[in-house]
C-alpha cells in the first residue's frame, strides 16, 4: 500500500504536479532537499505555501500548453506526411485562426497575471517585525546581528570532516540563526565585499545582499525544525560553501537561547577587557 | 571609352578568384567569410562543449573531483557561457548563415561593405584569442581566468577579481562587440538597399527578416554593453567608481546596463533560428509559410519588447515591488508573439506533404523544445515564483532549452538544409538522423532533470552540492555525455559528407524550396547574381 501510494505520487509528480514533493516528504526531514525530489521543498511559511500553490497552478497551464503543441505536432506528422497526404494544400492564411491564437494566449496570460501580482504584493507586504535580524554577506560566510538583543555572531559552514551525525553536508553551519516559531522575522541584508544572496527555499525567501545597500525581506516560519538555504548569487571561490541555516524553536527555547547568547557575549567581552587590562 | 575600359577592368576584377592566403585572410567574398565564421563557430562550439563536459564531470557526483580549486569551476562556467554566446552561436547564426544566405536570398551580388565584412570576422577571431588567453591569466587570488560568470557582476568582477584575466575578457567583449556592430551595419545596409528588383520587404524570405531584426537588436544593444564594460574597465584600472558603492557608485547600475544588453542578446541568439526553421518547415511541408506577415512582425514585436524586459533577470536584486510588477507584465507580453510563431509553424505543416529529411527533423525538435523552454519562461516571468527559482538550476534548464536545444538545434537544421548548397556535397541522412536522435535524447536527459534540481532548490554555479541532489545530477551528466557523443557523430557525418563527395543538385528539396538560393548551382559560383534576378 505504502509502495503503491509512493509510486502513484511519483507518477503524479512526473506529470508535473510539483506539489508531490511535499507529499513524498512525509517521513523526510523538513527544510532541506531529499534524493530524487521532483517538487519544491515543503513550505514552512505562508508565502512559500502561496508560491507553491501558484507554481502548481501555472504548471498545469504550461504543461497543458506543451501537450497541446505536442499533440498538434504529432497529428500533423501523422496526417500530413508525404505518404498520407501527397498533395499539399496552398493554404497560407486564415484570419480567424490568427486572431484566435493571438487573443486566447492573452486571456491565459491574464489568468496567470492576476494571482501572480497577488503573490508578488503579498511578498512585499511587510508585517511589523517581532524579531529583527541583520545578515551580512562576506566571502565566504554570514555575519548575523540581532540588533534588539545585542547578539552578533559569524555563521560558517561545517567542513566535511567535522560533520556530526545528522548534519547535512554543505548545509550545516557552526552557528545557526535561531528564531521563534510563528514570529514575523524581518531580515536586513548587507554585504561586506561582493554580492551574496540570502535564500531559504522552504521559506520562499531569496534576496541579494548588495554592497552599499540595505535591503529587507521577511518570513514567518510556522513549523519548528532546521531549515537550510545556500548563497544564491555567484560570489567567488567558495560560493557553494556559505550556507544559511535557520533553527525555528518555541518562544521559550528562543528566549533561553537569547539569554545564553547574551551571557556568552558578555563573558567574551569581559575576557577581552581583562586581556586588555 | 574610358568608362568602358573601367567597366571592363572592373568586370575582369570581378571574375578574379583569389587563392591561398589572399583568399582567406583578405577575403571580401561573403561566401568565404561565411565559411570562416562557420569554422570559428565550430572551434568555439568544441571548446565550449569541452568546458561543459568538465563541468558535468565535476557535478556527476557530490564532492570535488575534477576541480581542486572551486574557483576554476567558476572560470569554466564563465568561459562556457561567454564562448557559447559570442563564439559559437552568434558567429554561426549571423556570421555563417547570415553571410552566406542573405545575399543569395535577396538576389544581391555580395554584402554592401565587403571589406568591413572582412574586418568583422577578424575582429571576432582576435576576440576569441583574447578570451581563450584570459583563461591562463591571473584572475581571482590563487586562480587563473575570469570567474565572475558571463554576467560579470560588479563588484565580483572588479574588487573581487584583481588579476588581469577579467581585463582580457572585457577587451575580448569589446572586440567581439565592435565586430557585431560592424556586421549589423553591413546586414542592415545590404538588406535595405540591395534586394533584387521586385523584392519588397514584404516579399523577403523570413530568414532575411530574422537577420534584419537581429541586426537592429545588435546595433542598439551592443553599444550599451560596450559602454558598460568600458566603465567596468575604468573602475578596475583607472580609479573610477561607477559600480563601487563605497565611493558613490552602485553595483546595481552594472546589472541594469548589462541586462539592457543581455536580454536582447538572447533574442539575438534565437531570432535567426526562428528564420531558419520557418524556411525549413515551409520547404519540407511543400507549402508557403502560414501567416507570413504575422510571422515577420512577430519577430519585430519580439525584438521591440525584448528591449523593455531586462530587469526580469533581477527580481532577487532588491528592486522596488512596483518595478518588479511592471517587468512581470512586460515579460509576459513576449509570450504572445512567440505563440504566434509556434502556431504558425504548425499551421504551415497543416495540410502539407511533409518529408522527414534531417533538416526537418531538427526543426521539429526545435519547435517542441523551444515550446518547453518558452513555457518555463512564462513561469519564470512571474517575480513571485521566481523568488524560488532565481539562480537555481530551473533557470539553467530554462535557458538551455531555448538556447542549447533551441538555438543550437536550429543551427544544425540550418547546416543540414544549406550545407549541400554551400559546399555542393549532400550530407548523409543516416549520420544526420543519428546525430539528431543522439543529441535530442542526450540534451533532454541532460537538461530536463535540472528542472527538478531547481525546484528542490539547487543553486547554479556550484562546484559541489548537498548530497540530496546527487541523483538528478548523475542523470544530467550522463545525458550531457550522450549529447557530446551526438556532437562527435556530427563531425563523423561532416567527414562522410566531404569525403564521399555525393554531388548535391541545385535544388535537392523539390518544389517546397522557393527561395532564390535554390535557383543557383550547388555550390554557387564564387560570384553570384552578376545580373540581378527579377522577382515577380
Amino acid at each position: 500500500m505504502g509502495m503503491l501510494h509512493r509510486a502513484l505520487m511519483v507518477l503524479a509528480a512526473l506529470a508535473g504536479f510539483g506539489a508531490s514533493g511535499s507529499a513524498l516528504a512525509e517521513d523526510l526531514p523538513l527544510g532541506q532537499p531529499h534524493p530524487w525530489q521532483l517538487g519544491f521543498q515543503e513550505a514552512t511559511t505562508p508565502i512559500m505555501a502561496q508560491i507553491n500553490d501558484f507554481h502548481n497552478y501555472v504548471n498545469v497551464i504550461i504543461i497543458a500548453i506543451t501537450l497541446f503543441v505536442l499533440g498538434l505536432m504529432i497529428y500533423v506528422m501523422v496526417r500530413f506526411n508525404e505518404k498520407s497526404n501527397p498533395e499539399p494544400s496552398r493554404n497560407s492564411h486564415n484570419t480567424l485562426l490568427e486572431v484566435a491564437w493571438t487573443v486566447i494566449p492573452i486571456f491565459i496570460l491574464v489568468a496567470i497575471a492576476i494571482p501572480s501580482f497577488r503573490l508578488l504584493f503579498a511578498q512585499y507586504d511587510f508585517p511589523k517585525a517581532d524579531v529583527s535580524i541583520t545578515a551580512t554577506g562576506a566571502q565566504w560566510y554570514w555575519i548575523y546581528d540581532y540588533p534588539d538583543e545585542d547578539i552578533s555572531f559569524n555563521s560558517i559552514m561545517v567542513p566535511d570532516d567535522q560533520l556530526k551525525p545528522g548534519q547535512p553536508r554543505l548545509l550545516a553551519v557552526d552557528n545557526e540563526v535561531v528564531v521563534p516559531v510563528g514570529a514575523n522575522v524581518v531580515v536586513s541584508l548587507k554585504s561586506n565585499d561582493v554580492i551574496h544572496d540570502w535564500a531559504v527555499p522552504s521559506f520562499g525567501v531569496k534576496l541579494d545582499a548588495v554592497p552599499g545597500r540595505l535591503q529587507q525581506t521577511w518570513f514567518r516560519a510556522e513549523k519548528e525544525g532546521w531549515f537550510y538555504g545556500q548563497c544564491s548569487e555567484l560570489c567567488g571561490r567558495n560560493h557553494a560553501f556559505m550556507p544559511i541555516a535557520v533553527r525555528v524553536v518555541s518562544q521559550e527555547e528562543y528566549d533561553a537561547w537569547v539569554a545564553g547568547k547574551k551571557t556568552a557575549s558578555i563573558n567574551a567581552k569581559d575576557k577581552l577587557a581583562s586581556v586588555r587590562d | 571609352m574610358a568608362n568602358n575600359a573601367q567597366a571592363e577592368a572592373a568586370h575582369h576584377d570581378h571574375d578574379d578568384h583569389p587563392h591561398g592566403l589572399r583568399r582567406w585572410l583578405f577575403s571580401t567574398n561573403h561566401k568565404d567569410i561565411g565559411t570562416l565564421y562557420l569554422i570559428l563557430s565550430l572551434v568555439g562550439g568544441v571548446v565550449g562543449a569541452l568546458l561543459s563536459m568538465a563541468m558535468r564531470a565535476e557535478l556527476m557526483e557530490p564532492g570535488l573531483q575534477i576541480f581542486g580549486n572551486p574557483e576554476m569551476y567558476n572560470v569554466f562556467v564563465t568561459a562556457h557561457g561567454l564562448i557559447m554566446v559570442f563564439f559559437a552561436v552568434m558567429p554561426a547564426t549571423m556570421g555563417a548563415f547570415g553571410n552566406w544566405m542573405v545575399p543569395l536570398m535577396i538576389g544581391a551580388p555580395d554584402m554592401a561593405f565587403p571589406r568591413m565584412n572582412n574586418i568583422s570576422f577578424w575582429l571576432l577571431a582576435m576576440a576569441f584569442v583574447l578570451l581563450v588567453a584570459s583563461l591562463f591569466m591571473p584572475g581571482a587570488p590563487g586562480a587563473t581566468g575570469a570567474g565572475a560568470g558571463w554576467t560579470i557582476y560588479a563588484p565580483l568582477s572588479t574588487s573581487g577579481s584583481p588579476g588581469i584575466a577579467v581585463d582580457f575578457a572585457i577587451l575580448a567583449l569589446h572586440l567581439g562587440g565592435a565586430s557585431s556592430i560592424l556586421g549589423a551595419i553591413n546586414f542592415i545596409t545590404t538588406i535595405m538597399n540591395m534586394r533584387a528588383p521586385g523584392m519588397t520587404l514584404h516579399k523577403m524570405p523570413l530568414f532575411v527578416w530574422s537577420i534584419l531584426v537581429t541586426a537592429f537588436l545588435l546595433l542598439l544593444s551592443l553599444p550599451v554593453l560596450a559602454g558598460a564594460i568600458t566603465m567596468l574597465l575604468t573602475d578596475r584600472n583607472f580609479g573610477t567608481a561607477f559600480f563601487d558603492s563605497a565611493r558613490g557608485g552602485d553595483p546595481l547600475l552594472w546589472q541594469h546596463l548589462f541586462w539592457f544588453f543581455g536580454h536582447p542578446e538572447v533574442y539575438i541568439m534565437i531570432l535567426p533560428g526562428f528564420g531558419m526553421v520557418s524556411q525549413i518547415v515551409a520547404t519540407f511541408s511543400k507549402k508557403p509559410v502560414f501567416g507570413y506577415l504575422g510571422m515577420a512582425y512577430a519577430m519585430v514585436a519580439i525584438g521591440v519588447i525584448g528591449f523593455v524586459v531586462w530587469a526580469h533577470h533581477m527580481y532577487a536584486a532588491g528592486l522596488d515591488v512596483n518595478t518588479q510588477a511592471y517587468f512581470v507584465f512586460a515579460t509576459m507580453v513576449i509570450a504572445v508573439p512567440t505563440g504566434v510563431k509556434i502556431f504558425s509553424w504548425i499551421a504551415t505543416m497543416w495540410g502539407g506533404s511533409i518529408s522527414f529529411k534531417t533538416p526537418m527533423l531538427w526543426s521539429l525538435g526545435f519547435i517542441f523544445l523551444f515550446t518547453v523552454g518558452g513555457v518555463t519562461g512564462v513561469m519564470l516571468s512571474n517575480a513571485g515564483v521566481d523568488r524560488s527559482f532565481h539562480d537555481t538550476y530551473y533557470v539553467v534548464a530554462h535557458f538551455h532549452y531555448v538556447l542549447s536545444l533551441g538555438a543550437v538545434f536550429s543551427l544544425f537544421a540550418g547546416w543540414y538544409y544549406w550545407s549541400p548548397k554551400m559546399y555542393g556535397y549532400m550530407y548523409s541522412e543516416f549520420w544526420g538522423k543519428l546525430h539528431f536522435w543522439t543529441m535530442f535524447i542526450g540534451a533532454n536527459l541532460a537538461f530536463f532533470p535540472q528542472h527538478f534540481l531547481g525546484l528542490a532548490g539547487m543553486p547554479r554555479r556550484y562546484a559541489d552540492y548537498p548530497d540530496a541532489y546527487a541523483g538528478w545530477n548523475l542523470v544530467s551528466s550522463l545525458g550531457a555525455y550522450l549529447a557530446m557523443a551526438g556532437f562527435v557523430i556530427f563531425f563523423i557525418g561532416l567527414f562522410v559528407q566531404f569525403s564521399r563527395k555525393e554531388k548535391a543538385a541545385a535544388n535537392p528539396w523539390g518544389p517546397g524550396a522557393t527561395t532564390l538560393e535554390w535557383t543557383l548551382p550547388s555550390p554557387p559560383p564564387f560570384h553570384t547574381f552578376d545580373t540581378l534576378p527579377r522577382i515577380k
